[in-house]
Parts: C-alpha cells; sequence; structure tokens
C-alpha cells in the first residue's frame, strides 16, 4: 500500500470546480491579444475591460469561458507523457501518483558559503548547481536555476536573453530532463531551437520533449500577453507547458485556502483551454507555485505548512481531473541553512511526496525564493530522499533470496528459521540482499556516527564536503562538436535579435 | 539491484586520493585498470601485485562477499600449486582491504563488510592446511582476547569486532558474552594475549570494563598487554578515565587501533596506512 495524504473530500473537490467554472464566466478571464481571435473563433464572448476605452482594448480584454469549451478542451489533455533524456531513454513520468524532484529555478542570487551573503548569481553558479543535480538520483530533473547575471549584462550578452542563456549552460552540463520556462514571449522560440538542435528535430523534440516550460498566470485570473503567447507557441510546438499559477492567499487570491484553489483551478483551466485551442493533445501539466500571503512582512513564505497545504490541495483537483500534476515545495524562507531551513524542507518534501505530486519544484531555494543555496540543495537531496522512501510505504518482499520460494515469501518466520534465539540477522543473506532497497543510506551529509575525538560537524559543513565530492565526481557529457555549434549560432543570432529589438519593452519575469 | 564494486575498475587502492572514489579532489578522473601493476603498500609482500589473473579474481571474490567463490579459488590456487601465503596476502586479503577502506568511506556497510569477512573465513579454511604443511603459516598480527562486560549480553558490535580483526589477520579468542574480569585474565595469561577487548553496550555494564583494566593491572599483565574498550555509550573520555589503551567507534576503526597497539607492542610498524574511517 502506498502511503497518501488527502486534504480535500470529494465533495469539497466538486465544489471548487464548480465555483472555479463560475469565475471563468464571471468575472471572466484577461487574456492577451495572441489569443483573443482563438477564443473569439471557439466562440468565447471577449469583451472589454472595465475602465479600458473602448477601441484600444484588444490587448486587455476580458474572456468569458464557458464550461462547455473547457470540458472539451480537459477531454483532449493527455492523461500522462514522459520526458526524456538525452540519451532518448524515458526518465520523468507526468502523470498518475509518480513524484520526481527538481531544484527551484530562476533564482537571481547565490549564497556565498564563504561570507554567508546572498550575491548575484553567475554562471559559474548555474554550473555548479547542474554538477550537483546531475550526480543525485534524487532529482529526476535538471532547472534553470539562476540567473547568469555575468554573462547576460549591458556589457556583454543581452540580460533580456538570459533565460536561453541559462538553457544553453544547462544543456551543455546535463543529460537529465529539464525544466525550464521563458522571460518573455520573444524568448520561448529561440529555447525551443535550442532544444531541437540537442534532440536532432522539431518531430523528433515533439515525441521525446526534453524539458517542460513553466508558463505563468498573473494572479488572479489574468494570462498576461507573455504568458498567453508562451502557451500558444509551446501547444504548436509539441513541447510540455507547465501551468504555474501563483495565487497569494490574502494577497492576490481568497484569504481562505479552499477559496485559493479555488482561483488556482480557475486559472490553470483557463490556460488549458488556450493551450489546447491552439492545438489539443498537446501535453500540458496541472502545476503551480501557490502560496500564503504573509500577513506581516507581505510576502510570499514557502516554507509555511499553509503554503504546501495550498499545493497538496491544488495538485488534488489536477488528478480528480485526471492531468499531470506540479507543485513549489522544499524551499525555505530562512537566510541561512539553518534548522528552519531544513525543517520548513524536509516537512514540504514528506508531503508533496504523499500527495502524489508528479513533479515537485523548489529544492534549494533560501529566502522565499530570492535566493539559491547549493549547499541546501544537498541537504534537500537527503530529506528528498527520505520523502522517497515515506512514499514507498512498507512493502512486504517476496525477493527470492536462497532459492527456495517458500521461504520468501514470510515477513519473519524463514528469517528465524535460520538464526533461531541468536539474534544474528546481520549475517543472513537476507539482510545483505534486501536492506539497501528496506533502508535509505544517507550520503555523509546526515551524520549518525558516535562522537569521536574530533568536534563535531554540523550540517552545513559537510554539505560544502558534499557539494565539493560531488562536483568532483561530475562528468561533463559529451556533446557532439556539430551539436554545440548550432547552440552557439542560435546563442548569436538571438541576441543579435534582441540587439534589433532594444527599445521594445519586455513583460514580466518567467519561472 | 546489488551494488557492484568492481576492483579492477578504479585504481582505489593505488592511489589514496582516490580511496573515497576521487572525493579529494584532483582533475583527472580514475581511469579503467584492468588489475593491479603496482604494490599495494603494507598489504602485498614487496615487488607483489595482482596483475595475475587468478589474484584479481581472489581479492574480488572477497569484495563480492562470496563464501562459495572464495573456497573454489582457494582450492583452485592449492591445485595450480600457488603459495598459499601467497593466496593470502596476494589475493583475498587485498580483498579484505578494500572491503574495509570501502566501509570506511561509507560505500560498503555492515552487512557486506561480514559477507567479505565471511568469504575471508572460507579462503584461509582452505589453504591453512597447506600452509601448516609448508611452515609457511600467515603471521598473525597478534593475539587477541574479546568478550563483553559482566552482566552485558550485547554482542552484536563485539562480533564484528571478532569478525573483521579474524579476517584482517589477528588470532581471536573470543570468550562470548557476560565475561568476568577473571576469565579475562586467565585467557591473557593463558595464550599470551597483546590485546584484551572489552565491549560493553550499557551504562551500567561500562563500570565491567573498569573491572577488567584493574583486573588486568592486579596481576602484572599492563602494560605489556594492551586494554581497548568499545561500545554504543562508550567515549574517549570514558577510556581515558579508566585507563584504557585505546577506544574505537566500529569495527573498521577497530582493526586501525589494533594495528596501532601492536606497533607498540612489538616495536615494528604492522600498517603505516591510515585507515580512511
Amino acid at each position: 500500500m502506498r502511503p497518501r495524504i488527502q486534504l480535500l473530500s470529494p465533495e469539497l473537490v466538486g465544489r471548487i470546480l464548480r465555483e472555479a467554472f463560475e469565475l471563468l464566466m464571471s468575472p471572466g478571464v484577461r487574456v492577451g491579444s495572441a489569443v483573443v481571435e482563438l477564443l473569439r473563433s471557439a466562440g468565447v464572448e471577449v469583451g472589454v475591460a472595465t475602465g479600458v476605452a473602448a477601441g484600444v482594448a484588444a490587448n486587455d480584454g476580458v474572456a468569458r469561458i464557458p464550461e462547455r469549451l473547457v470540458q472539451q478542451c480537459l477531454a483532449s489533455v493527455p492523461r500522462d507523457f514522459y520526458l526524456y533524456n538525452r540519451q532518448g531513454e524515458k526518465a520523468v513520468h507526468y502523470g498518475g501518483d509518480d513524484v520526481h524532484f527538481d531544484p527551484g529555478s530562476c533564482c537571481v542570487q547565490m549564497l556565498d558559503p564563504d561570507t554567508l551573503e546572498a550575491r548575484p548569481s553567475e554562471t559559474r553558479d548555474l554550473v555548479r548547481i547542474v554538477q550537483v543535480t546531475e550526480m543525485l538520483p534524487q532529482f529526476a530533473a535538471q532547472s534553470t536555476a539562476v540567473v547568469c547575471n555575468d554573462a547576460c549584462s549591458d556589457s556583454k550578452l543581452p540580460s533580456a536573453i538570459g533565460d536561453l542563456y541559462r538553457l544553453f549552460i544547462v544543456l551543455q552540463h546535463s543529460d537529465k530532463p529539464i525544466v525550464s520556462g521563458s522571460f518573455s514571449a520573444a524568448g520561448l522560440p529561440g529555447m525551443i531551437d535550442l532544444l531541437v538542435a540537442d534532440t536532432g528535430g522539431p518531430e523528433k523534440l515533439r515525441q521525446q520533449p526534453r524539458a517542460v516550460f513553466d508558463v505563468c498566470p498573473s494572479p488572479p485570473l489574468n494570462w498576461s500577453e507573455f504568458g498567453s503567447h508562451n502557451l500558444l507557441d509551446l501547444a504548436r510546438a509539441g513541447v510540455p507547458a507547465e501551468v504555474v499559477s501563483m495565487p497569494l492567499a490574502g494577497g492576490t487570491a481568497p484569504v481562505t485556502l479552499a477559496g485559493s484553489v479555488t482561483q488556482h483551478a480557475a486559472e490553470v483551466l483557463a490556460g488549458i483551454t488556450l493551450h489546447q485551442l491552439a492545438r489539443p493533445g498537446s501535453p500540458i501539466v496541472w502545476g503551480g507555485a501557490p502560496a500564503i500571503f504573509d500577513m506581516r512582512t507581505g510576502g510570499a513564505p514557502m516554507g509555511a505548512v499553509e503554503t504546501a497545504m495550498l499545493n497538496m490541495a491544488c495538485s488534488e483537483v489536477g488528478k480528480h481531473l485526471g492531468l499531470p500534476t506540479h507543485g513549489y515545495l522544499v524551499a525555505t524562507d530562512s537566510k541561512l541553512v539553518d534548522a528552519q531551513a531544513g525543517a520548513e524542507s524536509a516537512r514540504s518534501a514528506m508531503l508533496g511526496a504523499l500527495a502524489g505530486i508528479n513533479m515537485i519544484s523548489g529544492a534549494g531555494m533560501l529566502e522565499s525564493l530570492a535566493c539559491f543555496s547549493v549547499e541546501k540543495l544537498v541537504i534537500d537531496a537527503e530529506s528528498i530522499a527520505s520523502a522517497q522512501r515515506l512514499a514507498r510505504g512498507i512493502e512486504v518482499r517476496s525477493d527470492d533470496v536462497r532459492g527456495d520460494d517458500v521461504r520468501g515469501q514470510t515477513l519473519a518466520t524463514a528469517m528465524f528459521a535460520q538464526t533461531g534465539l541468536s539474534g544474528e540477522f546481520l549475517q543472513l543473506k537476507e539482510t545483505r540482499a534486501l536492506f539497501r532497497q528496506e533502508q535509505h543510506l544517507p550520503s555523509p551529509v546526515i551524520d549518525r556516527t558516535a562522537r569521536g575525538s574530533e568536534p563535531p560537524t554540523d550540517v552545513f559543513t559537510r554539505a560544502r564536503t558534499r557539494v565539493d565530492d560531488l562536483v568532483s565526481k561530475y562528468r561533463k557529457p559529451a556533446l557532439s562538436e556539430d551539436v554545440l555549434r548550432k547552440f552557439q549560432a542560435i546563442v548569436a543570432r538571438e541576441s543579435e535579435r534582441e540587439a534589433d529589438r532594444a527599445g521594445v519593452a519586455t513583460e514580466g519575469s518567467g519561472k | 539491484m546489488d551494488r557492484v564494486w568492481e576492483y579492477g575498475h578504479s585504481n582505489h587502492v593505488l592511489e589514496p586520493s582516490w580511496m573515497c572514489g576521487g572525493s579529494q579532489s584532483g582533475d583527472s578522473p580514475p581511469e579503467y585498470n584492468p588489475g593491479l601493476h603496482r604494490p599495494i603498500p603494507g598489504l602485498i609482500s614487496a615487488g607483489g601485485s595482482v596483475s595475475d589473473p587468478l589474484f584479481g579474481a581472489m581479492l574480488q571474490s572477497i569484495i563480492d562477499g562470496s563464501p562459495e567463490k572464495a573456497t573454489e579459488l582457494a582450492q583452485q590456487a592449492l591445485a595450480n600449486g600457488v603459495d598459499p601465503l601467497d593466496a593470502v596476502n596476494r589475493g583475498f586479503a587485498v580483498g579484505i582491504k578494500f572491503a574495509g577502506d570501502q566501509f570506511g568511506c561509507g560505500e560498503m556497510f555492515l552487512p557486506d563488510l561480514l559477507a567479505s569477512a565471511e568469504a575471508m573465513k572460507a579462503a584461509i579454511k582452505i589453504l591453512e592446511p597447506e600452509m601448516l604443511r609448508r611452515g609457511s603459516q600467515r603471521e598473525a598480527l597478534g593475539k587477541i582476547v574479546l568478550g563483553t562486560a559482566r552482566g552485558d549480553i550485547h554482542d552484536i558490535g563485539k562480533n564484528l569486532v571478532a569478525t573483521i580483526l579474524s579476517a584482517s589477520g589477528f588470532q581471536i579468542f573470543d570468550l562470548g558474552t557476560s565475561v568476568t574480569p577473571e576469565q579475562f585474565v586467565a585467557k591473557a595469561k593463558e595464550v599470551d594475549a597483546d590485546i584484551v577487548g572489552v565491549s560493553a553496550l550499557l551504562t551500567t555494564t561500562m563500570a565491567g570494563q573498569k573491572s577488567v583494566i584493574e583486573a588486568l593491572d592486579r596481576n602484572g599483565l599492563r602494560p605489556r598487554v594492551k586494554a581497548i574498550i568499545g561500545g554504543a555509550a562508550v567515549t574517549a573520555k570514558w577510556a581515558a578515565e579508566i585507563g584504557a589503551d585505546g577506544y574505537s567507534r566500529n569495527a573498521i576503526d577497530a582493526l586501525e587501533l589494533a594495528r596501532n597497539l601492536m606497533s607498540k607492542v612489538t616495536g615494528k610498524v604492522t600498517n603505516k596506512e591510515t585507515a580512511q574511517a
């Protein structure tokens, strides 16, 4: 039996969805101009937003999306799909109760382990995070974890292609699938081109997607120009999209958890509708980064238990609809890699795993997603491994250790038949054959040793050693010269385009 | 499902810097190495190597923890006229050393280590009669009397120490559980022990460790005979307080401790290496 936690009764899920459908009609959803025609041709009324003069309101239109259309779009969403690694193997299964973890994404600051201060993140930080993530089996996927402030600035590459540049770095250093996202409507096509170059063609990328792209509505109920545009581009390219709806309970969403879950559902349903209208059957994930709104600081406390509850409940609604799910957990609000960071991150890792969320992003993140620590990432990996162990539950092993069918079928009596009352279980072949499955064997980040003559070390010190250790063992993937040249050409091309676009404002910031 | 340690696939034992899988930094990865071509300090008799595939298979059988395979290879060695002492020193014992190092690094675990020790025992059992016949018996690293303190029946730790030390070449006299100070003294005299080891799990039986040391002192056995202690609650502070010659936290550390003490007992260094534990 696989242990699970559910927070919503079936009746409550039904109520949440009913109200979400109501919200899609009234007050409706603000949508970008890119999707207005698409919606209108599907029979959706897209009106003029209040307070905006008629005639110039095309970009600010509010769509009233009927449940009938949403249901029709829901029906065409794939129930599950896979992400593939560079070798073309299935590596992440979005669907069912399978649980995967990836590091948090799009941080702009990095915790310096020497000074314990947050400084702007750089390319070397992203490379280090990717190297460590590549080495840890707890992470099924990479993320474009931090922005490379050194490479993309006024004097070098345009900062507007920072999204593309992150993916360029990750692709060079990893074979794993990638959770990514673009910073603008204009940024996405170049990123898709990078993936096409990596995979070997647009059709191959559609069949064996290596990456999923986070696309964020702006709460409440607003699919901005940038978000709308990304949904269409992803659907048309057949590259999986992950809707990351981020209601802040009490701030940009109803203060009640149930109310915020309802808003989340409405935002994701609207996103799915736009996406499926563009290309029915394209893969899309019921995802999110919901949080409560902190009534002292006005921030989004990612370590709060209510934030974890929101993620779990939102995922439950998605599961009810039979869709792949995503959440944002394993993060903390602490500024240091301390006991608060450990407690908050480990707690939400366990809750997320027990909720069966398919992809859980957020490991390595400090300061309410404002700062990344690679030391925290290796500590989080231990919490994740524990959560994964818990989610496997108590298993009855039928392993046939000695080639004797009957023996393998008992829980304890067959082993006692060998040991009697001697207590010599450590010597049993069963012990050696099964202990690795029964127990998670932690890395030295977790201290279980007896006190010795040396003073004990704290977890941050051990995590620093572990990071160095993993980086020293890491080997860069072999990438063909041809593919690398294609990557470089795409980065150069997008830099020039961006220079041409100079002066045109880019919008928002992606996940 | 099980992890596989392919000894020949890295030069773990050759380069201390790669002892724990290359964690000590360095730019170049350990390259594939089909066999060992250099002597291993302290383990292989001078100039020895494991370039011989038979020796390679022997140490692999220990790493795999397969008593069946180790037995078969020991028999094969005898049939081929291989010096049994060479089979131990250049084959099987290298595997035990490797297993100990891997345990110290956290790469191998207690059940693996015990399986390796069992495989070692199986090999020695086959080789010993021939070693006796040739008069080339493997020189014991030292004689150790072991037991748990009076009133303490917890012996899992003591048994581990006995197994590891025995597999590593020490001669072990295991008195079992709840051993009185007098029994320790009598056995130490009888076998002319180098080391007496007293294990205690409980804080209530730890006092028994002190009684043994006092009895050894009363009978004039110390400082020639060294007294070592171990157990979950035992600390360096307690060891110092009762005048023990040493203590260790686990079986692999105990091996290192015993080796170091033997160098004091005999005045010669049995193993200059520092365990990576």
